[in-house]
C-alpha cells in the first residue's frame, strides 16, 4: 500500500525529510533538558554554586527556545508536505476518473465517487500531517528514553525488559481486536447514510405511501447497529489509557523500590533518580501517542484502500489499438455482426448480432421497446462501451483505429439522462467549441429552436444557470444541449429521446433545421413518436436487443407489423380532425 | 416546474467538511440546555462519571505529592520498611486513578453512544414529520451533514472531550494548589509563565481559526466541484472535456492546499509552543527553586514541585484545544436541534380511512380485512364511503407566498372518471395533484373529498387513499421485489409479480440475472430510464389505492408498452377515480374529463371529442399547432 501511495508524496521527499529531523531534533532537546536539570539539582545545589546553577538555567531556556523552533519548523513543514500529499492524491484520483470509461463509473457510483475524492483523501493527509510530527517524535522520544534511562542505571532499568514488552503485547491485542471493528464501524456509518439519503432523495414517495413509519424502523435497525458497534469500538478503545497507566505506575513503584535502595547504598544520587521518573514518564506519554497513531492507522488504511481501489481502476476504454493521428473523414457507421451486454458475468445479451450500414448525412430513426436496447446501440458509436463481439465502423474504420478524443469529437451524442453544468448559458455552449462566435452560438440555438426563449430571457446567453440546469425547464433544457450538440459541428450527430419534453410542432422544427443546416451530418435520432423519424432515410425497428427491420417509413409500413402497430396506435385520434 | 423544486443531492456531500468547522454557535446557553435534556436521563451516570473524574485527578495529583515524604522522609535516611508501606499506599493511590479514568471513560463510551443513537433517532423521526416545502429549501448535501459532521462532532466532544475538560480543570486546579501548598514563591513564577503561555495560546488560536475558516471555504469550493463534475462525467466524457474539467479542479485545489498549509501551520504550531513554553517554565522554576533549596535544603520538596511544573502547562494545552471541539459540536447540535423545532406538518384530521363492507340495502360496516371498497370515518362514528369526488373550490396556491402558482382553481372530478391535465411546465398540473394528497397547504378556498374538506382527513389516510407514480423515479437500495413490495408491505410474492405483470414490467425482470431478487442499487444501476417507470408503476398497483396519481408516469416508456399499461390500470382502477399529467396527448386521450392548464389557470375543459370540437388550445395543441413546453 505504502509503495502505491509514494509516489504522491515523493515530490515532497525533501519536506518529509526535513520535517522527521526537525520533529527528531525537537524531541532530542525535550529529552536534554532533564538531564540538565538534574546537574542542576545535584551538582549545583550540592555545592550551592549559584553561578553554576544560573549557567544551567540559562542554557536549559536556550534548549528549550531552539527546541521551540525546530516544533514549530516541523510543524510548518509538515503541513506543507501533508497537505500537498493530499492535494497530488486528489488530483491524481480525479485525472484518473477522467479516464475512466461509462462501465468504470458505473462500478463504483457517483456518489461513492464522490466519497471517495473527498472524505478519503482528506483522512489520508489528516493521517500524513499528524503522523509526521507524533510518530517521529513517540519513537525517538520513547527510544532515546529508553537509552538515557540505561545510561543513568543500567541495572535499575531492567525493570523495563518486564514492562515493555508487557505494555507491547497488550497494545497489539487492543489493536487486533479493533481494528476490524472500526472497519466495521466504516460499513455502518454508511449503511446509515445510505438510508438517509435514500430517504431525503426518495421524501416524496415516501409521503405518498405513507411509509414513515417504515422508514423509521429501516433507520432504527441501522441506527441500533452502529451504535453496538461504535460502542464496541470505543469501549476496548478506552481499555488502553488505564491499562498503560497502571503498568507504567506499576513500573514507577518498583524503579522507587530498588532505585532507594540503591540511593542508600550510595550507588545512585537523589537527582538521577528524580531524573529517571522524568524518563518514565516520557516513556509513558510516547507511548500513549504510539498506540493513539495506530487506532488513526487502523481507520486510515481502511480510506487508502478506497482510494488505491480507484488508482487501481483499469479504464475500460484506452487508445491502445488507435493510429496516430487518424481522424474520422465522413459519417458513415457500419455494425458488422455486434453484441454486446454491460457486463462480462451477466447472463443475457444487450445487444445481438447487429448488422446496420448508415451512409454518411443520412438521417436514421430509431424505435423500440422500453429495454430494447435503443441506447446501448447509439453508446457504441462514440465507444462510451465496448462492444464484445463484432465491429463497429465509423468513417469506414473500427472506432478502436481512432483516440477517443478524435472520435467523441466526431461523434456528438445528446444523453438521455444529461447534465447542464452551473455557469452561464453561454459557458455551458461553450463546451461544444470553445472557440464559438457570438454568431455560431446564436445559430446553433436557432437550429435547436432555444433562440426563441433565450431571448426572452432579460440576460440572454449569460443568464447563470443553477447546479444541473435547475432554472430552466425540461424542454428549454433538451433544446440547450442540443444546441451544445451542434456547437461540436460533428460528423455524427446522435439524439438519444432528447426531444421527449419538446412538443411536436417545435420538434419538427428543429428536424428541419437539422435537414437544412447540419447536411453532411449523419443524424441518428431516438424517438418515442413515429412522426420524430418518418421522414428519415433509414428507419430502424429494435426488439429485445435486435434490429428486427429496417427501411423507410413505406417500406416498413409495407413489411414490419410492429412499426404499423405502433405507428397505428400514435395515429388513432389523429384522424377526427383529418 | 418540478424540476425547479428539487434541490436534488447537491452540495458539497457531507458538508462543511471534517470537523474543526470553528462555527461559534449563536446561543450557546439554550442549546447547551437541550444537549442536557438529552443527557438527562443518564443524571445518575453523569454523577458517578464526574466523582470517578475528580477520585482519578485526586489520585494523580495525590501520587506525585506522595513523592516528597518518599524520598525526605523513606529514601533519603533509609527506612525501608517505611518506603515498602508507602509504596503500598502510592501503589492502592495509583491502581484507583486507573480504575477510576477506566470506569469514566467507558460510562461516558454509554451515555455518548446512547444520547448520539437517539439523537440520530430523533432527528430522523423528525425529518419525516416535516412538510416537503422544508425539503424544498434544502439542499440534501445540507440535510446529510446533518446526520453526519453535525452529529459526529457531538459525539467526539461527548466522547473524550467532556471528559477531557473536566479532568483537565480537575488537574489544573489540583495542581495549582498543591503548588501553593508546596511553595508559594515558585508559584508566582509560575503564573507569570501562564501569562504568557495564555497570550500565546490567544494569538496563535485567533490565526489558526482565520486560516480554518478560509480551509473550510476552499474545501467546500473544492468538494462542490468535485461534486458536479463526477455527477456530470458522462457529458464530460461526451464533450472531450476532460482537459478543462482537469483545469477547473486543479485551480481549486490548489487553493484549497494553499488555506489548509496556512491554518494547519498554526494549529500545528500550537503544541510544540506550549509544550517548550512549559520546558522554560520549568527551567526558570528549577534555577529559583534551586536557589531556594541551597537555603533550605528541601531537595525532595523542589522534586515534587518541578514534577507538578511540568504538569500545569499540559491542562492548559488540552483545555484551549477541547474548547475548539466543544465549540463546533455545540454550533453543530444547534443546527441539529434548528431542525427539530421546526414546524411539522399540521395534521389535525380526524377522518380516518377504513375499509368496509356493504351489504344490500347499501349499508357500509367495517371491516379488518381487504375487502375491495374503502370509507370515510368521522370521528363520531358515520361512516362515509369513498368515491374519489375531488373538488376544488376557489383555490389559491403558491410555493412561495409572493408568487401565486394556481390563480382561484375551481374544478371537479366524478367519481369513477380518468381525470387528466394538460398544459405546458409551470401551468400548475403537478401543483394541483401535490394538493389533493396535501403536500402543501394552500393560501385560500377549500378542497374537498368526498364531502369532506382535506384539512379533516388524517394525513396518512388522506395518503393512504391517492396511489401516486412520480415524475422522478425513485428506487431504494433492497432487490426488485422490496421495491415493488413498497407498496403494500404485506404483498405476498404472487401479489407482487402480479402487479409487475400488471405493469408491464414483468418481462424484463425476468430478464434480469436474478429475477425479482436482483438486488437494485440507490440509482437504479443499469436499469433503463423507462424500466424504472415500470418498476415505479408496478409499485403503485400493488399498492392498489381507491384513488390514482399518475405524474408523467409513462414519458419514457414507448408507446407500444404504455398502450399494455394503461389496459392492465384501467382494468385494475375500474370504477375508481384516476387522474393523469401528460405531456404526451395520447396518452390522456381516453380520458373522461381533460383539463387544459395555462399559468395556473383552467382554460378548457371536457372530454377529448368536446375539447377538438371547440377548436381552442387543445386543439391547437394537438394538432401540433402550438408549442407544449
Amino acid at each position: 500500500m505504502l509503495r502505491k501511495l509514494w509516489p504522491y508524496a515523493r515530490p515532497y521527499r525533501f519536506y518529509i525529510a526535513a520535517g522527521i529531523l526537525c520533529s527528531a531534533c525537537e524531541a532530542v532537546f525535550e529529552l536534554l533538558i532533564p538531564l540538565v536539570m538534574s546537574d542542576i539539582v545535584d551538582v549545583g545545589i550540592a555545592t550551592g554554586d549559584v553561578n553554576y546553577i544560573m549557567k544551567k538555567g540559562l542554557l536549559m531556556v536556550f534548549m528549550a527556545v531552539i527546541s521551540l523552533v525546530f516544533g514549530v519548523g516541523a510543524a510548518a513543514i509538515s503541513a506543507r508536505a501533508g497537505q500537498g500529499f493530499g492535494a497530488n492524491i486528489r488530483r491524481a484520483e480525479y485525472e484518473h476518473i477522467q479516464e475512466f470509461a461509462f462501465s468504470n463509473i458505473e462500478k463504483f457510483s457517483t456518489a461513492s465517487l464522490v466519497t471517495r475524492l473527498t472524505n478519503d483523501v482528506n483522512n489520508l493527509q489528516m493521517t500524513l500531517t499528524m503522523a509526521m510530527r507524533i510518530m517521529v517524535r513517540s519513537p525517538v522520544m520513547l527510544v532515546s528514553a529508553l537509552v538515557l534511562s540505561l545510561r543513568i542505571s543500567l541495572q535499575l532499568s531492567a525493570v523495563f525488559a518486564v514492562s515493555i514488552p508487557l505494555l507491547a503485547v497488550l497494545i497489539s491485542l487492543i489493536l487486533v481486536k479493533v481494528g476490524p471493528v472500526f472497519r466495521s464501524l466504516q460499513e455502518k456509518t454508511d449503511g446509515l447514510n445510505l438510508v438517509v439519503q435514500e430517504n431525503l432523495t426518495g421524501i416524496r414517495v415516501v409521503k405518498s405511501f405513507v411509509r414513515e413509519e417504515y422508514e423509521e424502523q429501516k433507520f432504527a435497525v441501522r441506527n441500533e447497529d452502529l451504535k453496538k458497534t461504535s460502542q464496541k469500538a470505543f469501549g476496548t478503545v478506552v481499555i488502553n489509557m488505564p491499562m498503560m497507566m497502571l503498568i507504567v505506575y506499576a513500573t514507577m513503584i518498583a524503579v522507587m523500590w530498588f532505585g532507594g535502595h540503591m540511593v542508600h547504598a550510595g550507588t545512585m544520587d537523589t537527582g538521577k533518580l528524580m531524573t529517571y521518573f522524568t524518563y518514565i514518564m516520557q516513556i509513558m506519554m510516547s507511548l500513549m501517542m504510539v498506540s493513539m497513531i495506530f487506532m488513526m492507522l487502523t481507520r486510515s488504511i481502511a480510506c487508502a484502500k478506497r482510494v488505491i481501489e480507484v488508482l487501481d481502476e483499469v479504464p475500460a476504454i484506452g487508445n491502445e489499438l488507435a493510429e496516430e493521428g487518424a481522424e474520422v473523414k465522413d459519417g458513415s457507421i457500419e455494425f458488422e455482426n455486434v453484441s454486446f451486454k454491460y457486463r462480462q458475468e451477466n447472463p443475457a445479451w444487450i445487444l445481438q448480432d447487429v448488422n446496420i450500414k448508415i451512409a454518411s448525412g443520412q438521417t436514421v430513426g430509431i424505435l423500440g421497446g422500453t429495454g430494447s436496447g435503443k441506447t446501448s446501440l447509439v453508446s457504441l458509436i462514440p465507444r462510451l462501451y465496448e462492444a464484445q463481439q463484432g465491429t463497429v465502423k465509423v468513417g469506414g474504420r473500427p472506432v478502436t483505429d481512432y483516440t477517443t478524443e478524435h472520435l467523441r469529437d466526431a461523434v456528438s451524442m445528446v444523453l438521455q439522462k444529461n447534465t447542464l453544468f452551473s455557469g452561464s448559458i453561454r459557458e455551458n455552449l461553450k463546451w461544444g467549441d470553445p472557440n464559438a462566435t457570438e454568431e455560431q452560438l446564436w445559430s446553433a440555438c436557432r437550429a435547436a429552436c432555444a433562440d426563441e426563449f433565450l431571448e426572452r430571457m432579460p440576460d440572454g446567453l449569460d443568464t447563470g444557470l443553477g447546479q444541473g440546469g435547475v432554472n430552466v425547464s425540461g424542454g428549454q433544457k433538451q433544446r440547450l444541449c442540443i444546441a451544445r450538440a451542434i456547437l461540436k459541428q460533428p460528423k455524427v450527430l446522435i439524439l438519444d429521446d432528447s426531444t421527449s419534453a419538446v412538443d411536436t410542432a417545435t420538434d419538427a422544427k428543429i428536424r428541419e433545421a437539422f435537414a437544412n443546416e447540419l447536411k453532411d451530418t449523419t443524424k441518428i435520432i431516438i424517438a418515442q413518436r413515429v412522426t420524430s423519424v418518418m421522414d428519415a432515410d433509414l428507419i430502424l425497428v429494435m426488439d429485445g436487443g435486435r434490429v428486427v427491420a429496417q427501411g423507410t417509413h413505406a417500406q416498413l409500413m409495407d413489411s414490419c407489423a410492429i412499426y404499423r402497430e405502433v405507428y397505428e396506435s400514435q395515429q388513432e385520434g389523429v384522424s377526427i380532425d383529418g | 416546474m418540478a424540476e425547479q423544486r428539487h434541490p436534488g443531492p447537491r452540495g458539497p456531500r457531507g458538508g462543511p467538511g471534517p470537523r474543526g468547522g470553528f462555527q461559534k454557535p449563536k446561543d450557546l446557553k439554550t442549546t447547551i440546555r437541550k444537549l442536557f435534556g438529552y443527557l438527562g436521563r443518564y443524571r445518575v451516570h453523569l454523577c458517578l462519571v464526574v466523582i470517578l473524574l475528580v477520585l482519578s485527578s485526586a489520585c494523580t495529583v495525590g501520587g506525585s505529592y506522595l513523592l516528597k515524604p518518599l524520598i525526605n522522609d523513606y529514601i533519603v535516611p533509609g527506612d525501608f520498611p517505611g518506603l515498602a508501606r508507602m509504596l503500598c499506599v502510592m501503589a492502592a493511590v495509583y491502581a484507583t486513578g486507573a480504575l477510576c479514568s477506566f470506569g469514566y471513560a467507558r460510562i461516558m463510551v454509554h451515555v455518548s453512544q446512547n444520547t448520539v443513537a437517539k439523537i440520530r433517532a430523533d432527528l430522523f423521526d423528525k425529518m419525516q414529520e416535516l412538510p416537503l416545502k422544508f425539503f424544498d429549501t434544502h439542499t440534501h448535501g445540507e440535510l446529510m451533514s446533518r446526520f453526519t459532521n453535525d452529529i459526529e462532532t457531538v459525539s467526539e466532544a461527548l466522547n473524550n472531550s467532556f471528559g477531557n475538560l473536566v479532568s483537565s480543570s480537575l488537574n489544573f486546579v489540583g495542581t495549582i494548589l498543591m503548588m501553593l501548598v508546596l511553595s508559594p514563591a515558585l508559584t508566582l513564577v509560575t503564573f507569570g509563565m501562564m501569562g504568557v503561555m495564555l497570550f500565546v495560546v490567544k494569538t496563535i488560536g485567533g490565526r489558526s481559526r482565520r486560516y480554518f475558516a478560509a480551509q473550510q471555504k476552499t474545501l467546500g469550493e473544492v468538494n462542490g466541484y468535485i461534486e458536479e463534475m463526477i455527477e456530470g462525467q458522462k457529458v464530460i466524457k461526451v464533450f472531450n472535456h476532460e482537459p478543462e474539467a482537469k483545469a477547473g479542479f486543479n485551480s481549486r485545489n490548489t487553493a484549497y492546499r494553499d488555506a489548509a498549509i496556512n491554518a494547519h501551520t498554526y494549529a500545528g504550531a500550537m503544541m510544540p509552543a506550549m509544550g517548550n513554553l512549559g520546558y522554560v517554565n520549568y527551567a526558570l522554576t528549577c534555577c529559583i527553586g534551586a536557589l531556594l533549596a541551597i537555603r533550605s535544603g528541601d531537595l525532595g520538596g523542589l522534586a515534587a514541585f518541578l514534577q507538578y511544573s511540568r504538569q500545569v502547562s499540559q491542562p492548559i494545552t488540552q483545555i484551549s484545544q477541547q474548547m475548539n471541539t466543544i465549540l463546533s459540536a455545540v454550533a453543530g447540535a444547534e443546527r441539529i436541534f434548528e431542525i427539530m423545532e421546526t414546524e411539522p406538518e399540521t395534521d389535525e384530521g380526524k377522518v380516518t380511512l377504513v375499509r368496509v363492507t356493504e351489504d344490500r340495502q347499501g349499508n357500509l360496516t367495517e371491516a379488518q380485512f381487504d375487502t375491495g371498497a374503502w370509507a370515510w370515518k368521522k370521528p363520531e362514528g358515520e361512516l362515509v364511503p369513498l368515491r374519489g369526488d375531488v373538488r376544488f373550490d376557489h383555490v389559491v396556491f403558491g410555493y412561495d407566498e409572493r408568487k401565486t402558482v394556481l390563480h382561484d382553481i375551481s374544478l371537479y372530478a366524478k367519481p369513477g372518471q380518468k381525470i387528466a391535465f394538460v398544459g405546458s411546465t409551470g401551468a400548475g398540473k403537478t401543483t394541483i395533484t401535490n394538493l389533493i394528497n396535501r403536500f402543501y397547504e394552500i393560501q385560500s378556498g377549500t378542497i374537498t373529498y368526498d364531502g369532506i374538506d382535506v384539512r379533516e382527513i388524517e394525513k396518512d389516510s388522506l395518503r393512504r387513499s391517492l396511489g401516486v407514480v412520480l415524475q422522478d423515479t425513485h428506487l431504494f437500495t433492497g432487490t426488485v421485489a422490496d421495491n415493488i413490495r413498497y407498496g403494500r408491505l404485506d404483498a405476498t410474492d404472487e401479489e407482487v409479480e402480479a402487479a409487475a405483470q400488471l405493469a408491464g414490467a414483468d418481462a424484463f425482470i425476468r430478464q434480469l440475472p436474478n429475477g425479482y431478487q436482483t438486488q437494485l442499487s440507490g440509482d437504479g444501476g443499469n436499469l433503463s430510464q423507462g424500466e424504472r417507470q415500470l418498476l415505479n408503476i408496478a409499485r403503485a398497483a400493488c399498492a392498489n389505492p381507491p384513488v390514482l396519481i399518475l405524474d408523467e408516469a409513462t414519458s419514457s416508456i414507448d408507446t407500444r408498452t404504455e398502450k399494455i399499461i394503461e389496459r392492465g390500470m384501467d382494468a385494475l382502477m375500474s370504477g375508481r377515480t384516476v387522474f393523469v399529467i401528460a405531456h404526451r396527448l395520447s396518452t390522456v386521450r381516453n380520458s373522461q374529463a381533460i383539463m387544459v392548464l395555462e399559468q395556473g389557470e383552467i382554460i378548457e375543459r371536457g372530454d377529448h371529442d368536446d375539447l377538438i370540437a371547440q377548436s381552442g388550445r387543445y386543439y391547437q395543441l394537438y394538432t401540433g399547432q402550438l408549442e407544449l413546453d
